[in-house]
């Protein structure tokens, strides 16, 4: 059984087609220079409708985790790591923890992005611990 | 702002019954739970003119309200189903109280049920129930509904230096109340170390800071302050409601620790003309221990990241000064998915009647009640009495 698959939509086609290149992309307001997640028709800081997309960092910070040990569903493998990322840029995004004993996880600790196969033609932005802060 | 206070009032109140009720489905609990609350308040169901539900999880119907109101061939002027999770109870509620002040219905139902023990398979509830989830931006990496509650926890423990433990003693003080309440569906006594030994869902919530999956139902009848003295019950009024709601993807939540319980308090305090020191009983939504924790601080019986402490030393439990969840919660009493909350409801009824027996609290004039739904998402809040002023 498969892991959930996100539905790829023509605005957030760019994010998606960015992890299949291993660019974590966000999207960007011409107007007021805002970066954010997840992509929208609009900023949601200055309600401008002139958007682009701009490559970020990868680089974060764990605002908060879990160790999932009962799985949502066959497709998922407990335990696993659920966090949310804190990117450099600003925006906070879900997303999995990987490559790393769940004891070594804290609040706080510094995080980069890899990507994971989804499926045959999908690959979303995973998290690994980085030694920085 | 037209205000609501004691405009209105509920005059009729039951559950069905809850825990495994592997006898009837969601639609047929939820006609079962509105002829009791009917009996109640004395009335005829040709009497109802306004009706409103939530759609069950187990027995979906498109048009849930209009479905029930067929069933039981009633013929309102006002119909309809909402949804907002656990926050739907208390968020109708208010809608109705404004229905009736408006003249849009004058004898209003309340009801709702669903079968998420005998309706659903296991694996069906947990991922119905964790659909709230981005379906884009979070599902896909397997986020149960314990692991987002998990995310909040471990952000006020990191912030605050809240404890397992803290939110364990929640959990024990839910069942001591459910230990009076023979319709619970768990009575038997637990510990902190029960807790904390019990197995880990999603650290840090072990299995018995999580709730029950039960089936249930339950309905309450509302009608105008004026007509509510034709009763046979004392009718419980209405003081204060307000609501807030900050987002609904919790990766999108402005915060992780304090949530729009603040704000739907302040305006429910302020309706009122009351505050956290005038209550005699809470009924905080439960769903997950740390819920609790974080609708104490923000409806402001403590300072905010003061949750663990004020539970240790002020206490929640029937020999608390606050009494938290009477009936013993959705951790205790029943968890049937979003009807969760009108258990809180029928209870602070029946704790205000003075009749809830051997959970009456004492002197039990005003109460609070408070539910969230998502994930920390809509909140309302509402506090009523027995006094319409
Ligand atoms: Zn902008």
């Amino acid at each position: 059984m498969n892991r959930i698959q996100p539905q790829v939509s023509g605005l957030s086609s760019e994010f998606f087609d960015g992890c299949n290149e291993g660019v974590l992309r966000l999207q960007h307001c011409k107007s007021c220079k805002a970066i954010q997640f997840y992509p929208r028709v609009f900023c949601k800081v200055c309600s401008g409708r002139n958007l682009d997309w701009v490559n970020a960092s990868g680089k974060g910070n764990v605002a908060s985790f879990t160790v999932v040990r009962k799985a949502l569903t066959e497709g998922y493998k407990a335990p696993y790591i659920v966090a949310l990322i804190d990117l450099k840029e600003g925006p906070r995004m879900m997303s999995n923890i990987v490559n790393c004993e769940p004891e070594l996880v804290t609040v706080g600790v510094g995080v980069r992005v890899v990507f994971s196969a989804w499926s045959d033609t999908l690959s979303l932005p995973v998290f690994e611990l980085s030694n920085e802060k | 702002m037209i205000s609501l206070r004691g405009k209105v009032a509920l005059v009729g109140a039951a559950d069905s019954r809850v825990g495994i009720v592997p006898d009837l489905d969601a639609n047929e609990l939820c006609a079962d739970a509105i002829l009791l609350s009917l009996a109640d308040a004395g009335i005829d169901k040709d009497q109802v003119d306004g009706l409103i539900t939530c759609n069950s999880m187990s027995k979906p119907m498109l048009y849930h309200a209009e479905a029930m109101a067929e069933y039981l061939q009633i013929f309102p002027r006002y119909c309809f189903a909402a949804g907002a999770g656990g926050g739907t109870t208390f968020s109708i509620l208010h809608h109705a109280a404004s229905a009736i002040v408006t003249g849009m219905a004058d004898i209003i139902v309340i009801a709702m049920a669903d079968c998420l023990s005998s309706g659903l398979s296991r694996e069906q509830s947990l991922l119905v129930q964790s659909s709230t989830g981005h379906p884009q931006f979070e599902q896909p990496y397997g986020p149960t509904v314990p692991a987002y509650y998990a995310l909040i926890a471990h952000a006020h423990m990191a912030k605050f230096g809240t404890l397992p433990e803290h939110f364990a003693e929640i959990a024990v003080a839910c069942r001591a109340h459910a230990i009076q309440n023979k319709t619970a569906q768990m009575r038997d006594p637990i510990t902190v170390e029960d807790v904390l030994n019990s197995r880990m869902i999603a650290d840090p919530l072990h299995l018995l800071d999580c709730s029950l999956v039960s089936d249930g139902g339950a309905a309450i009848v509302m009608t105008s302050a004026e007509r509510a003295v034709d009763f046979p019950h004392p009718p419980i009024y209405l003081l204060g409601v307000g609501e807030g709601h900050s987002h609904e993807h919790i990766s999108q939540a402005k915060s992780l620790t304090t949530s729009a319980a603040r704000e739907s308090s302040k305006q429910a305090y302020a309706m009122a003309g009351l505050g956290p020191k005038d209550m005699q009983f809470a009924q905080l939504y439960d769903c997950f221990t740390p819920t609790v924790l974080l609708e104490l601080e923000d409806l402001g019986f403590c300072k905010k990241g003061e949750g663990g402490p004020f539970i240790s030393s002020v206490g929640i439990g029937p020999d608390g000064s606050l009494p938290v969840n009477t009936h013993g919660g959705l951790l205790s009493h029943c968890h049937p998915g979003n009807p969760g909350s009108m258990f809180a409801l029928t209870e602070s009824i029946w704790q205000l009647r003075h009749s809830a027996g051997k959970r009456q609290v004492s002197n039990a004039n005003v109460g609070l009640l408070h539910a969230q739904g998502g994930i920390m998402s809509s909140h309302t809040t509402l506090i009523l009495g027995r006094d319409a002023s």
